[in-house]
C-alpha cells in the first residue's frame, strides 16, 4: 500500500485507466468491436433506407444493437440500485415486464383482445402500467427491506407467478393492437430515422444521472448497502431507501413493458422479455459493481448492457450455431465476469506492481 | 371472443348431455326408469345393456348426441355411476402459447367431474419439475397419467414407476424417447409430417432459388426436430435450396426479430422466411417491415408460420404471410377415446394416435378456415 502510494505520483497513465471501473467493458467493446472490424468492415456501415411506412431511417448492425440493446440498457439502471442498496438481485423482472405489458394492452384494447381502436389514449395505459410495476417493485422492495427476506428469495415469488398474472389479467387472450400508433415507440416515430428506443434509453440516462447528481439517492442507496447500521445511525432509514430502488426499478420494467409490447403490437407472456433479468444482472457485473451492494458505478452498468447487446449480435452475425450460441455466450461472459472480479483484479495490482518494482530496481 | 366461449360452452354442454345421459345428472333423476337403470347396471360387461335403458329415458336433446357417440361410450356408464376416474394431467406452461392456452382449455374442459373425472393439473416448462409433479402424483394414487412432456428424454425412471404403481400413461402433443411397453398409447402431432407439408408447399411454389431463413424453435423440443428435419433434408438435396442463415429464436418473437434484422444489416439475399411458430414469424415480419422489404402473397421473400394462431390466419388472409402449418391442439376428445376403452378392458390397437393436421395458404383459406382453425 505504502509502495502504491509513493509511486502515484509518476503512476503511469495506462495504469490509472486500468483501475478505472470503465475499463473493462470499454475493453471488452473494442475487442469485439476490432475482432468485428478485422472479419468484416461493413459491420460499421450505416445506411439510410426506407421503412415499409415510407420513413426514412438508419440502418446497420450498430443501429440494430443500439436498438435492441435499450431495454437492458433500461433495466440496468434499477438493476444497479437494486444491488447497490439491498445487495441482492431482483430476479422477477422478465415476469414483471410481462406484467406491464399485459396492464398496458388490457387498458388499450378495453378488454377487447382484437379491438379497432384505442380505448384509451396510449399515455394513461403507460401510466396505469407504471402504478402497477411499480406496486409490484413495491411488494418485492417490502418483502426485502421490511421482512428482511433475500432479494433472490423475495423476487422469486414474483418471478414464478408473474407470467400467469400477466396472463390473468388479459384473461389468457393475446390482444393484438392494429393502432399504428402503439408502434412507434418500439419502431420509428414518422420522420426520425433514429429508432425511437435508442431515445427512450437515452431519456432514462439522462433523468438518472440527473436524480444522482441533483439528489442523495445516489450516496443514501450507497451508504445503506455498505453498512446499514451505521447509515441508520447517521439517520437515514435503510427500509424506505431500500424500497424506493425496488420502486424505481418497477418503473424501469413499465418502460421496457411499454417498448417490449410496441415492437410486435401484441404479447406472448411466456417469451416476453424472457431471461432478461440475467442479461441485466451480468450488465452491472460486467460493469464491475460488486454484486453484494454498495458503491456503484451507474454508467458502467449501462455501457455493459449495449456491450451484452454488442455481443448477441455479433454472434447472430457470425451465424453461431443455434446448438452453440448459448455456449458461446457463456465462454465470453466467464472471460469477461473473472477479469472484472474485484479479486483479479488486485491480482493484477500486485503482479504490476512487483513488474514496476523490479524495473526501478 | 364471445362467440368463441359460447361455442365453448355449446360444445361442453353437448359433452355433458352424453355422460348426463348415463350418469346421473339433474334431468336423468326426475326419471325414475333411468335411475334403475343406473343403480343396475353392473360396472363391467354389463354396460351394453345399461345403455339401452338409458338411452329411453334420454330426453330428445340427448338422443342425437347419444347416436353420434360410438360404442366406446358405454363403458364410462359404468364407470360415471361409480367412482371418478382419477387422472393427473402433466402439461407446459398454459402461457406458453397461443396453441398450449387452447390444449390446457380443452383438456380442462373434458376431464372435469361432470365427465367422471377427478383431475390433478401441474404445469411447466422445465422436464425435471414435471418428472417430479409425475412421481408425486404416482405416489399419491391415480388411474392415469397424462404427460406433454416438456423434453423427449429422462422419463424412463419415471415410467417404470408408474407402471409398478399400476398407473396408465398416456401421451399427448409431444412423443418422448422411452420404450413403447412403458405407456398406454401417445396422442401426437406428427410434427416431422407437419414440417414435410410445409417443405412440400414450399417446393411447389417453383421459385429458382430458395434463399432461407431458418428461424428454429427452442432446441430440442419436438416441434423443433421435427419441423428443422424435413427442411434439413431438402436443403441438403437440392442444389438451388440454400439456408442463409440457420439459428434459434426459442419461440420468441424478438429473438427472430434480431436474427432477420442481423441478415439484413449484412446485406445478403433471401427470399424465403422458415420460422417454427407464429410468434417468431412475426417478429421476422417486424424486421422485413423496418427493412421495406414486402412479403407475402406474390411479393419478395415468402413467410412461413406454424401452429394456426387466429391472428396468423388473419394475416394469411390479408395476404401478409404465404403459409401456416396447423399443430392441432384438441387432444381431449383423443384421450378420452383411449381411457374409455382402457376402462372397458380394450387393447389399444395403435399405440401412436396420430392427429390430422393441415397447411394452410394464403391464396386459398377463407375466413371459414380462420374462424374454424384459429387457436
Amino acid at each position: 500500500m505504502q509502495k502504491n502510494e509513493v509511486k502515484k505520483p509518476n503512476e503511469s497513465m495506462l495504469s490509472r485507466m486500468v483501475r478505472h471501473q470503465m475499463f473493462i467493458p470499454v475493453l471488452a467493446l473494442v475487442i469485439l468491436a476490432v475482432f468485428n472490424l478485422i472479419a468484416d468492415p461493413a459491420f460499421f456501415k450505416i445506411t439510410v433506407g426506407q421503412n415499409s411506412a415510407g420513413n426514412m431511417v438508419l440502418q446497420g448492425f450498430l443501429i440494430s444493437i443500439l436498438n435492441d440493446g435499450s431495454e437492458l440498457a433500461i433495466l440496468a439502471i434499477g438493476m444497479t440500485l437494486v444491488t447497490a442498496a439491498s445487495g441482492g438481485q431482483d430476479i422477477s423482472v422478465g415476469a414483471a415486464v410481462a406484467i406491464a405489458g399485459s396492464v398496458l394492452l388490457r387498458i388499450l384494447g378495453g378488454g377487447n383482445s382484437r379491438p379497432e381502436e384505442l380505448a384509451a389514449p396510449i399515455i394513461v395505459a403507460f401510466l396505469v402500467s407504471c402504478v402497477v410495476a411499480m406496486l409490484f417493485g413495491a411488494f418485492n422492495g417490502v418483502l426485502v427491506a421490511y421482512f428482511k427476506i433475500q432479494p433472490m428469495i423475495a423476487t422469486l415469488i414474483l418471478y414464478t407467478a408473474g407470467r400467469s398474472i400477466a396472463a390473468w389479467i388479459n384473461n389468457n387472450e393475446l390482444p393484438v393492437i392494429t393502432d399504428p400508433s402503439l408502434g412507434y415507440f418500439g419502431g420509428y416515430i414518422p420522420g426520425v430515422p433514429i429508432p425511437t428506443p435508442f431515445f427512450i434509453a437515452a431519456l432514462c440516462v439522462a433523468i438518472i444521472f440527473l436524480v444522482l447528481k441533483f439528489t442523495n439517492l445516489g450516496l443514501y442507496t450507497q451508504s445503506v448497502g455498505i453498512n446499514e447500521n451505521s447509515a441508520k445511525l447517521n439517520g437515514l432509514n435503510p427500509q424506505v431507501i431500500k424500497v424506493i430502488t425496488y420502486v424505481i426499478m418497477g418503473l424501469c420494467v413499465a418502460v421496457v413493458g411499454l417498448i417490449k409490447v410496441s415492437r410486435i403490437q401484441t404479447i406472448n407472456y411466456s417469451t416476453i422479455a424472457k431471461d432478461i433479468e440475467m442479461d441485466a444482472i451480468l450488465a452491472v457485473a460486467l460493469g464491475g459493481n460488486a454484486l453484494s451492494g454498495g458503491k456503484f458505478n451507474m454508467a458502467a452498468s449501462i455501457f455493459g448492457a449495449y456491450v451484452i447487446q454488442f455481443l448477441t449480435s455479433t454472434l447472430y452475425k457470425f451465424k453461431v450455431s443455434s446448438d452453440a450460441l448459448p455456449a458461446y455466450k457463456a465462454v465470453v461472459v466467464i472471460i469477461l465476469v473473472v477479469i472484472s472480479a474485484p479479486t483479479v483484479k488486485e491480482w493484477f495490482g500486485n503482479v504490476t506492481k512487483k513488474f514496476k518494482v523490479k524495473e526501478v530496481a | 371472443m364471445l362467440k368463441k366461449k359460447v361455442a365453448m360452452l355449446l360444445a361442453a354442454a353437448m359433452v355433458a348431455a352424453t355422460v348426463v345421459g348415463c350418469g346421473g345428472g339433474d334431468d336423468a333423476k326426475t326419471d325414475a326408469p333411468a335411475d334403475d337403470a343406473q343403480t343396475e347396471a353392473p360396472a363391467d360387461d354389463a354396460a351394453d345393456d345399461a345403455e339401452a335403458p338409458a338411452d329411453d329415458a334420454a330426453d330428445d336433446a340427448e338422443a342425437p348426441a347419444d347416436d353420434a357417440a360410438d360404442d366406446a361410450e358405454a363403458p364410462a356408464d359404468g364407470a360415471a355411476s361409480g367412482e371418478l376416474i382419477k387422472v393427473g394431467v402433466i402439461n407446459n406452461d398454459p402461457n406458453e402459447s397461443g396453441y398450449r392456452t387452447a390444449n390446457d382449455k380443452d383438456l380442462q374442459e373434458m376431464f372435469c367431474e361432470a365427465n367422471g373425472y377427478e383431475a390433478d393439473f401441474q404445469y411447466s416448462k422445465k422436464n425435471d419439475e414435471q418428472i417430479t409433479f409425475a412421481q408425486n402424483m404416482i405416489t399419491k394414487g391415480i388411474d392415469y397419467l397424462l404427460i406433454s412432456a416438456a423434453d423427449t428424454a429422462g422419463w424412463d425412471g419415471v415410467l417404470q414407476d408408474a407402471q409398478a404403481a399400476g398407473t396408465q400413461v398416456i401421451l399427448f402433443d409431444r412423443v418422448i424417447d422411452a420404450d413403447e411397453s412403458l405407456y398406454a398409447a401417445s396422442i401426437v402431432s406428427d410434427m416431422e409430417k407437419e414440417g414435410q407439408t410445409a417443405v412440400d408447399w414450399l417446393a411447389e411454389q417453383g421459385l429458382d432459388e430458395y434463399n432461407i431463413i431458418h428461424i428454429q424453435g427452442q432446441m430440442g423440443t419436438a416441434a423443433q426436430q421435427g419441423r428443422t428435419k424435413a427442411l434439413d433434408e431438402k436443403v441438403a438435396a437440392e442444389d438451388t435450396w440454400k439456408l442463409v442463415v440457420q439459428q434459434t429464436g426459442d419461440w420468441n418473437a424478438d429473438n427472430a426479430k434480431q436474427v432477420v434484422q442481423s441478415v439484413i444489416d449484412s446485406g445478403e439475399k433471401f427470399n424465403v422466411i422458415y420460422a417454427e411458430n407464429d410468434d417468431m414469424a412475426k417478429g421476422a415480419v417486424a424486421a422485413l417491415d423496418a427493412a421495406n422489404i414486402s412479403h407475402g402473397v406474390d411479393k419478395d421473400v415468402i413467410v412461413m408460420g406454424f401452429d394456426c394462431n387466429k391472428w396468423a390466419l388473419e394475416e394469411l388472409l390479408a395476404g401478409n404471410w404465404n403459409y401456416d402449418g396447423q399443430c392441432n391442439p384438441f387432444q381431449a376428445s383423443y384421450i378420452d377415446e383411449v381411457i374409455k376403452s382402457l376402462e372397458a378392458g380394450e387393447e389399444i390397437a395403435e399405440k401412436t394416435i396420430i392427429m390430422d393436421e393441415k397447411g394452410f395458404d394464403a391464396k386459398t383459406i377463407t375466413q371459414e378456415d380462420v374462424d374454424n382453425y384459429g387457436i
